[in-house]
């Protein structure tokens, strides 16, 4: 095999295996960090041997006995300095094993634990593109703009909470199943959108690392949880918005908006497993939640061949159901914007009116508020929204779309 | 495992009778599923006295270590076998005794 073939296979073998030798350490050893390092050094492992070797017929099984290795090989290291607390630190994993099925994926405790609601949000992130994702510290440092170092503390002061306060090492309860899946959607959320609106002046407009490392999460939790509608609600959502990534950003890294996209460069395949997964979710005849209505909104704009063809009365409906759902004024931001499209910017304009004491920090407050001055003709106070918009917008494409915006007001 | 699960007051208000009724139910519950350790309530930290002995001479200080607005009412020591059981019960505890609560893992 060629030297890019055995990377190509090793890359293949971290995407496809990291978390489930993770996943596997941690439930035999009861210690997230054994099993990190362990797997750690397995990948390593195989980047060194492999070229010479050859990849393995079984690069998982290779790599989970190689990891398994490595860890006994350290702790019997520590055992030998005398470290007798091992056995008292582990994880609890001790409750009787699931019933077999799709829940009973290690790598379900594995995310169960890394997204754990005792954790911060952002320890969360990190952890979950540590433990399940199998990106580097350096990697999740450079994805969130923070030290290096501080990421790396991050990540190990919350892997000695998870020990110390014995954060479960296992699947929620059928109860609490809901409220904890909510949980994890929640962190692949934040992650797809700091890849899709990244934020900071010298980054990329769009990271697609971080929103194709969302996707691949979101996919993994859909194999594990195949019935769970907010789950397959998610992933049509991504999709949806991945497929219109390279519309959506100018040659000139300027933000295009959805009316000025070229449709024609919209990914297809993408869109039709969206559109598959939200039919799916529609036959399914249960209440949707707040990513399978965002799912359905998205599935309608891209239903459109033009900006024209837009079903608005669709979009307004289901952001009339999205709002009873959750009350929240970004929502009734999002909700204006399609009004305008049905009623007019000055119906559009009274409506975010009542928004302003909640979202004036907020730029996608100030940025429609513009447009719609804007088509009103009241540029003076179309061009002081602008103003206020790109001094909060942190995304370099939106800025550069606001200031051309502003700058051809008349 | 056992976890300490502080009760975090912010206005001196003494505890009613309801809120008293309601954590001796959970009290109860505790004892009852196995989870109790030891509880108690706490007089305001005004009677708290603080005491350094760390320079060979006692240093007596009148008054809590922390001065701030929100403050250690009482606590739970609780028997859970991990953290979520440990939370479930505290949710419960914050709802009786209607505070907010913290929990801590003992070493």
């Amino acid at each position: 095999m060629s030297v890019a073939g055995v990377r190509e296979a090793i890359t293949q073998a971290c995407h496809e295996e990291w978390a489930r030798v993770v996943a596997s350490l941690t439930r035999r050893f009861g210690d997230l960090d054994i099993a990190e390092e362990a797997a750690a050094e397995a990948f390593a492992a195989a980047v060194q041997r492999w070229p010479a070797d050859g990849v393995p017929p079984s690069p998982g099984a290779w790599l989970t006995t190689t990891a398994n290795r490595k860890a006994i090989d350290r702790i019997r290291r520590e055992n030998k300095r005398g470290d007798k607390h091992k056995e008292a630190q582990m994880l609890s994993a001790d409750d009787p094993p699931e019933p077999p099925g799709a829940i009973g994926d290690e790598r379900l405790r594995l995310i169960f634990t890394c997204c754990h609601p005792a954790l911060a949000m952002q320890t969360r992130v990190a952890l979950t593109l540590r433990m399940v994702a199998g990106l580097t510290v350096p990697e999740i440092a450079r994805a969130f703009l923070v030290q290096e170092t501080a990421m790396g503390r991050r990540i190990t002061r919350a892997k000695a909470k998870i020990k110390a306060a014995r954060i479960p090492y296992r699947v929620p309860s059928a109860a609490d199943l809901p409220a904890r899946v909510g949980g994890v959607l929640a962190v692949l959320y934040l992650v797809f959108n700091e890849g899709y609106l990244a934020t900071g002046p010298g980054t990329d407009p769009v990271r697609h690392d971080l929103t194709a490392e969302a996707i691949r999460l979101t996919r993994l939790i859909r194999a594990l949880l195949p019935h769970d509608g907010e789950v397959a609600g998610l992933l049509a959502l991504m999709l949806l918005t991945e497929a219109r990534r390279t519309a959506r950003v100018s040659a000139s890294g300027e933000l295009v908006t959805l009316d000025e996209q070229d449709r024609g460069t919209w990914d297809a395949a993408l869109i039709a497993e969206g559109h598959r997964l939200v039919r799916e979710r529609l036959a399914a005849g249960v209440a949707p939640g707040r990513y399978q209505i965002l799912a359905a909104i998205s599935a309608v704009h891209t239903s459109a061949r033009d900006i024209r063809d837009t079903d608005w009365p669709q979009v307004v409906a289901l952001y009339d159901q999205l709002a009873r759902l959750d009350p929240s004024p970004v929502i009734a931001l999002n909700r204006a914007i399609a009004v305008a499209e049905l009623d007019g910017p000055e119906v559009a304009l009274a409506a975010i009116g009542r928004l302003e004491d909640t979202l004036a920090g907020y730029h996608a407050y100030h940025a429609t508020r513009a447009d719609l001055l804007r088509r009103l003709g009241r540029s003076q106070e179309s061009r002081a929204a602008y103003g206020k918009a790109i001094e909060l917008a942190g995304n370099t494409a939106e800025t550069a779309y606001l200031t051309r915006r502003r700058d051809q007001l008349p | 495992m056992q976890y300490l699960v502080s009760v975090i007051h912010d206005t001196p208000n003494p505890t009613t009778p309801a809120e008293q009724a309601a954590i001796e139910v959970f009290d109860d519950r505790l004892k009852a599923e196995g989870h109790w350790v030891f509880a108690g309530g706490l007089n305001l930290p005004g009677t708290a006295t603080v005491i350094d002995n760390r320079g060979g001479e006692a240093m007596f200080t009148d008054g809590p270590f922390l001065e701030s607005k929100e403050y250690l009412a009482g606590f739970w020591i609780i028997e859970a076998p991990d953290l979520d059981v440990a939370l479930k019960l505290a949710t419960e505890g914050s709802k009786a005794c209607n505070a907010k609560i913290e929990v801590r893992p003992f070493q």
